[in-house]
Parts: C-alpha cells; sequence; structure tokens
C-alpha cells in the first residue's frame, strides 16, 4: 500500500549579522501523520541550513520506522517474561528510547503505562539530537506541546515556556545551567488520551521523554476516583471506544469535565501533586506545575518566574 | 448511507483502520460515513468582518452570521491527489440569492512558476541570466519593463529536470516567495537581490525606496513647463533614456532656448541619449557619483558664462545644481528654491518601490477530475467565464488558449497557502465557483455537495478576514 510522504514547510526565515557573522533564524513545520513538529533554529548560517538538512532526512523515516513496531510499542511495560536486553538489538532508536523513558514506572511503581507515553517526547529528542553541533545558538523541536531543546552557549538568555491555564503572562523560564532540556504537557484535552481530569500538567525533566511519560502519568493521577467512583460531571469512556487500536483498551479515559466544586478541584490536584513529589524526591523529574479549573500546584527547583507565578 | 465497516487510511504510514464516526491517529483523517475524510482546519475567508476561528471557544460563542461574504477557500482543504475521487470539499452556499457551488481542493503542482516584478532602476543583471538561490539555479532575468525588472523563479524545469539538490533549493524557495518570505537571490553578473512578496527590494544590501517616475526623457517632458524660466538647462540622468532638456521635443515646444549640450553615449533622438554610462547603483540606475563626467561638450557659440544646468535623477533621489564659470565649466552652486520644489515633485511623483510576486500554475490535469467527471468541460466553462477561479480566495487571472493556467498575486492570499510535497511539487490552494444547475450540467460530484453551514459544523474551519 502507498501512503502520504512528509511534508515541511519554513514558517521563519530571518538572516542577521553580528560581529562579521552570518546568522540564521529559522523556523520549520515537519509533519508527517500524526506527527507534527515545530523545530526553531538559531546560528551560523550555513550550519543551520545543513542541520535542518539532517533533521528533514532523519524525519521522513522516522514513522515509518515506529510503525515497524507498533506492537511492542503499544504493550505495558514491563512486558512480561521478558527484559529488556532481550529487545535491544532489534529496536530503534526512537523506540528505545519510549522504552527506556516508561521503565522505571512499569518496573517501581507498576502503573500502566505503554512506551508510547513517551512518543512525542522521544520524537523530539530524537530530531533535536540531529541538530546539536557547535555554531548552532538555539534550538528547539516542538512536538505537539512536549519540547526539546538545546542551547548550553547561550550564559543569560532562558528558554520560555507559557503557563496559559494560569494566566496570559505565566511562564517557566529555563536556563541553560539548569540542564533540563525536556519540557511536556499533558491533559485529558489533548490528543492523547488521560485517565485524569488536570486542565494541563506541565514537567520539567532532563530530556523530552522523561518529561512526557511523568506529565502523562501525573494527568492520570490528577482525578477524583478516591472520593467517588463516578462522579456527575466527570465523563468517561473505554479508551478504544474513542480511538480504535487504542494502547490504552478498555480502560476509562475523560471525554469531558463539567464544574467542579472548589474544594474537588484541591482534592483532584492534592491527588496529583503527591504522585508528583514522589517522582520529584526519585530525581526523575525536576519539577512540575499542575492546572484544574483556576486552580494549580507547582513543585521542583524552578527558575524565578515560575516563583512569581505561585505567589500570584 | 449506513456503513460499518472500518476504512484504511493511506495518508501515512500508520494505515490506520477507522471506524465509522472516529478519526486516525492523527486526528486530521475521519471515517465520515464510510468516506475517508480530511477534518484538518479549512480556511474560510471573510470579507470586511474580524477573525473568527472556529472550532469556537464555548466561552465566547461567534455571533457572526453566515452572511453570503463567506468564502470557501482550498487552504488546508487538503487534496485527493491524483483526483481518482471528488474533491476534499465540494460546498454549497448562496451569494446575492443564486445557489453556488465551490469545489475547493489543494492542488499539486509540478508545473508552476513565479513571475516577479522588482521595482527598481538599479542594474539586477543581463536579461537571460541565471538567477541562483543558495547556489543552485532557480530561475532566470527576463525582461526590464517601465521602471520594474522582471525575473521568471521557480518552474517544472529547474524543480525536475536538474539535480536533486536544484529541485529541493527551488522547491524551498518556491514555497518561502508563496508564503510571503523573504528570499535571497544572486543573478549571474549582476546584483545580490532580497524580494519579499509586498516589500521593497534590496539590491545588493541597500533598500529601494522610489519607483522612477518615469525615464530620463518622460521625466524632461513631465516637468518641462515647471522648469522653463527658472533654469536654463536640466539634465535627467537614467541609465535607459537620459533627457536633455533644450534639444528634448518638449524643451523644443516651449521654445526653450538651446545651450549647445552634448553628452557622452549614444544620441537617440534629439535630447535623448543611450548609454551615457554604465548600469550600476549610482545616479538614475546608472554607476556614476558624479553627474558632470556624462557631460561631453557645450558649444560656446550657443552657450555662455552663467548659465545654469540642473541635472537630477529620475527618482529626484540625486540633483545638483551648477552654474557655468568664464571656461564653461559647471561649478557647484546653491539650488533655488523653486528649482528644489520641482525637484521635490519628481520625488512624490514616485510610487513605493515594491517586489511583486505572481503566481502561476497550470490546473488543467488530473485536479479537474475532482470537479467533474468530464474535465474538459470545466475548462470550456472557465473560459467562457461561467467558472470563477480563485486561489486561497484571492483573484485570480486565467490565461487564454489552451489548459488553465491560473496567475495570481501572493499578497493577496492567506499566509502560509503554499506547501510542497518531495516530488518536489508546489501545494497551493485552489477552489472554483459557479452555479449549482450549472455544476450538475458540467457533470460535477452533485452527490458530494455539503451546505456550507454543515461543513462549519463538521469539521474544523479557521474564519480570517481578507486582506485589504
Amino acid at each position: 500500500m502507498i501512503w502520504g510522504s512528509a511534508v515541511r514547510a519554513c514558517l521563519k526565515h530571518e538572516q542577521y549579522s553580528n560581529e562579521g557573522c552570518q546568522y540564521a533564524v529559522r523556523r520549520w513545520h515537519f509533519q508527517q501523520g500524526p506527527i507534527d513538529l515545530i523545530i526553531g533554529l538559531e546560528g551560523e548560517s550555513a550550519v543551520v541550513d545543513a542541520a535542518i538538512e539532517r533533521a528533514w532526512t532523519r524525519f521522513e523515516r522516522v514513522l515509518e520506522e515506529l510503525v515497524s513496531e507498533l506492537t511492542f510499542l503499544k504493550t505495558p511495560v514491563p512486558i512480561v517474561g521478558n527484559v529488556l536486553s532481550d529487545f535491544e538489538p532489534a529496536h530503534g532508536v526512537i523506540a528505545l528510547s519510549m522504552f527506556q523513558s516508561c521503565a522505571p514506572y512499569g518496573l517501581v511503581d507498576e502503573s500502566f503505562v505503554t512506551p508510547m507515553a513517551a512518543v512525542a517526547g522521544c520524537v523530539a529528542q530524537d530530531i533535536l539530537a540531529h541538530l546539536k553541533e557547535p555554531g548552532i545558538k538555539k534550538s528547539w523541536v516542538n512536538n505537539g506541546g512536549d519540547i526539546a531543546w538545546y542551547a548550553p552557549q547561550l550564559s543569560k538568555k532562558s528558554f520560555k515556556v507559557g503557563l496559559p491555564e494560569i494566566s496570559k503572562s505565566a511562564s517557566i523560564a529555563l536556563f541553560p545551567a539548569d540542564q533540563c532540556w525536556g519540557i511536556a504537557t499533558s491533559g485529558w484535552r489533548g490528543r492523547s488520551q488521560s485517565f485524569g481530569i488536570a486542565d494541563s500538567v506541565t514537567v520539567i525533566a532532563s530530556a523530552a521523554g522523561h518529561a512526557d511519560v511523568a506529565a502523562t502519568l501525573i494527568a492520570n493521577q490528577v482525578s477524583l476516583r478516591h472520593l467517588v467512583a463516578d462522579h456527575p460531571h466527570v465523563v468517561q469512556k473505554p479508551a478504544n471506544q474513542i480511538k480504535d487500536d487504542s494502547d490504552l483498551g478498555d480502560r476509562l479515559v475523560t471525554t469531558s469535565v463539567g464544574s467542579l466544586s472548589g474544594p474537588e478541584v484541591a482534592s483532584a490536584l492534592d491527588a496529583g501533586e503527591t504522585f508528583a513529589r514522589l517522582l520529584l524526591a526519585r530525581g526523575w523529574i525536576r519539577g512540575a506545575v499542575l492546572c484544574l479549573q483556576g486552580q494549580f500546584r507547582v513543585g521542583g527547583g524552578f527558575s524565578p518566574q515560575v516563583q512569581q507565578v505561585n505567589q500570584g | 448511507m449506513s456503513n460499518t465497516e472500518k476504512i484504511i487510511c493511506n495518508a501515512c504510514p500508520v494505515l490506520c483502520q477507522i471506524s465509522p464516526g472516529r478519526s486516525g491517529a492523527c486526528d486530521r483523517y475521519a471515517n465520515m460515513d464510510g468516506v475517508l475524510t480530511r477534518v484538518d482546519p479549512m480556511v474560510l475567508l471573510e470579507r470586511g468582518q474580524p477573525a473568527v476561528v472556529f472550532p469556537h471557544d464555548p466561552a465566547q460563542p461567534w455571533s457572526g452570521a453566515l452572511g453570503s461574504s463567506l468564502v470557501v477557500t482550498g487552504v488546508g482543504a487538503g487534496t485527493t491527489y491524483p483526483d481518482y475521487k471528488p474533491a476534499p470539499f465540494i460546498v454549497s452556499s448562496q451569494h446575492e440569492g443564486v445557489d453556488t457551488v465551490t469545489v475547493v481542493t489543494e492542488g499539486i503542482f509540478s508545473y508552476c512558476s513565479f513571475r516577479v516584478k522588482v521595482d527598481t532602476d538599479r542594474w539586477l543583471g543581463p536579461e537571460r541570466a541565471i538567477v541562483r538561490h543558495k547556489g543552485e539555479a532557480v530561475g532566470h532575468v527576463t525582461t526590464h519593463e517601465y521602471g520594474s525588472q522582471f525575473l521568471s523563479l521557480g518552474g517544472v524545469h529547474h524543480l525536475t529536470a536538474g539535480s536533486k539538490r536544484e529541485g529541493k533549493i527551488t522547491c524551498d524557495m518556491m514555497m518561502s516567495l508563496g508564503n510571503k518570505l523573504s528570499v535571497e537571490l544572486e543573478i549571474e553578473g549582476g546584483a545580490q537581490l532580497v524580494v519579499q512578496a509586498n516589500r521593497a527590494p534590496i539590491v545588493n544590501g541597500l533598500e529601494e525606496r522610489r519607483m522612477r517616475v518615469g525615464c530620463g526623457s518622460a521625466t524632461i517632458g513631465i516637468f518641462a513647463q515647471q522648469w522653463h524660466g527658472l533654469v536654463d538647462e536640466v539634465v535627467v540622468v537614467d541609465d535607459h533614456i537620459t533627457g536633455v532638456m533644450s534639444e528634448h521635443q518638449a524643451g523644443r515646444c516651449l521654445n526653450w532656448k538651446e545651450t549647445g549640450l552634448r553628452l557622452k553615449g549614444k544620441r537617440s533622438t534629439p535630447g535623448r541619449y543611450f548609454q551615457v554610462a554604465a548600469p550600476g547603483s549610482g545616479w538614475g540606475g546608472t554607476n556614476i557619483m558624479d553627474p558632470l563626467t556624462i557631460i561631453d561638450s557645450w558649444d560656446p557659440d550657443k552657450t555662455s558664462p552663467g548659465t545654469t544646468l540642473l541635472m537630477v535623477s529620475t527618482t529626484g533621489d540625486d540633483a545638483e545644481f551648477f552654474v557655468l564659470d568664464g571656461q564653461l565649466t559647471p561649478q557647484k552652486a546653491p539650488m533655488p528654491d523653486a528649482v528644489r520644489k520641482v525637484v521635490e515633485r519628481i520625488g512624490e511623483n514616485c510610487e513605493p518601490a515594491l517586489t511583486s510576486v505572481m503566481y502561476v500554475g497550470g490546473a488543467g490535469g488530473s485536479l479537474r477530475a475532482g470537479v467533474t467527471e468530464n474535465p474538459i468541460l470545466l475548462t470550456r466553462s472557465i473560459k467562457n467565464l461561467l467558472t470563477k477561479v480563485t486561489c486561497g480566495g484571492a483573484p485570480t487571472y486565467i490565461w487564454p488558449g489552451g489548459g488553465i493556467t491560473v496567475m495570481v498575486d501572493v499578497a493577496q492570499m492567506p499566509d502560509n497557502s503554499f506547501g510542497y510535497v518531495p516530488t518536489p511539487a508546489i501545494v497551493s490552494p485552489i477552489e472554483f465557483t459557479m452555479r449549482r444547475d450549472h455544476y450538475a450540467a458540467l457533470g460535477g460530484h452533485t452527490n458530494q455537495i455539503q451546505k456550507i453551514e454543515d461543513v462549519i459544523a463538521r469539521y474544523a474551519t479557521k474564519v480570517i478576514t481578507q486582506l485589504p
């Protein structure tokens, strides 16, 4: 069967010169099937354009590679009767990093998780790896809110991620010195399915794959399950009745959330925060912001902007 | 039609099997009653209304009525290439009481190019010179029109007939140009150029401001009356035709007194000189910085010390006033206010220099099958002006003769209207609008017609305001 190929579009094409060097600022959109990447690059002109071509060549193979082992990627971790080492040689780079990002949760927590929970972050991370090179000042890959970025040479400037659920101006500022190269946001409204009711959970971690799976699992925990089995304002449906071949099977996922009382919101956030603090303590994530119906929680070692958010 | 079978989507290698009423992994394609349907936001244009985005925020419901001003565009509509099935959207609506149908698609154009008009008098390069982008040949210099240099960029030859890199660079350049981004070009044996739709061109690092008011001869003609009596001689410096007032027909008609001034270069007709200098970035598109260098001689029998001379460029950007000394050598002198006023008027009469980017695409191929089962009827209907063709809602010009060769100003299309496929070929929106009864007579896919209200209710759409 023949399928549609990847497409790309240049969204920004700017040049400037500084101290005799030619610099380029570029933004590209790569898309194939369910993967939508917005890629930002800044650095020496020649290096930037070569890097984008490398990333594109890589991108054209990504989806096919993932699809070739979709069964493995949709199987819950840990995979019964196997250990990771049995798989390693057989897998693509992205598939392996998806598995590795999720493995601790399956092994340590016995949470329900399949490698697909990290797919967006790991794709972003892999494409970013093709952009890293001396001469590139700043690069980022935004895969539908799961972001990998890299800018080790920038000393003062930060990478800002907006928190629109809190306020228009709220943001997390990340600095290269923090070595947090991954940011991911998850919630019930997004394209992936959630067991929870969080409007958004944004996680900061060392890499995008780690942030992605953690955001997904923390968002799953933001719920009222511990209070009532069936809240009248929370509508859930079996995952496979919404999406064919969902890796979540017939587990209930949230399809709509009505207005909740203040204490209910606080209680749901408590549940999420407890889990997020556990992950922080283990060092699996570096910070998290949980938002639900106007209330929010912030945890982790953040740069000042988020502290302001917390106060404001 | 009731259909309970899953369908396989071949939009990407995931090859989702989608149940009726559900969407695939991408949320872009869905199974609508057994038909694979694109549900990505499609762009609608509303003329003169504030921007509205669909699907709307429940907290801020869209209050606008579905007026006849709403135009369906092909931007985001998707494509059915190679068109073995009807176009993605065949939409009915009423315009001034007439039932109309708009067939909307994103066409894949291998045969397409840009005609670029660069408003400048600077010399960009010889006719037929190769235009390069990132070192690859992407087009050529064509004719010089009045105040503008035309370039031909892109096209099937560069896209597919050269090296793989040439095709890719051409495709990138074309996408950027179509999407109103700036593009750097280098003309073989000529200028370095930065062009962007509806922006001033940048030639050799200098941004153009004004388009010349006319050639040197025309400038003499336009302003002859106004200078008469204020100055003894006027030379309008122009790379094409430099004009000399007292010798020019316009001066003669006013009984302008001869000064016996002769310029260098080739005298064409009285008072009109070709090639007074080489082309360049100096006065009037020549390479000269000192205008006196183009003076050949003065006839001592016809001129005398104290004669005043104005030298000015065709944009009024450069101007100097001189008085002849005892040896009949022009000496710089302060310009009288009355003379300066006319020089300034040259500037006022210059229009801003812009780059205009016209997209030309051949839509006469398989794309037509998405509209009708008998494509020639569509072609004829367009030629007979019964079907209107737009690109992203923008008006088009259809070339006479065979085929459907569309030309459109990209500045009037929505932003980011152009995409590409790795063929390489350009993806651009195109819409065909006609009366509903006419669509039926064309052999149109009438069973696929959806009401515009239903399209808005069923699909993610985005309404944007038409560019002024």
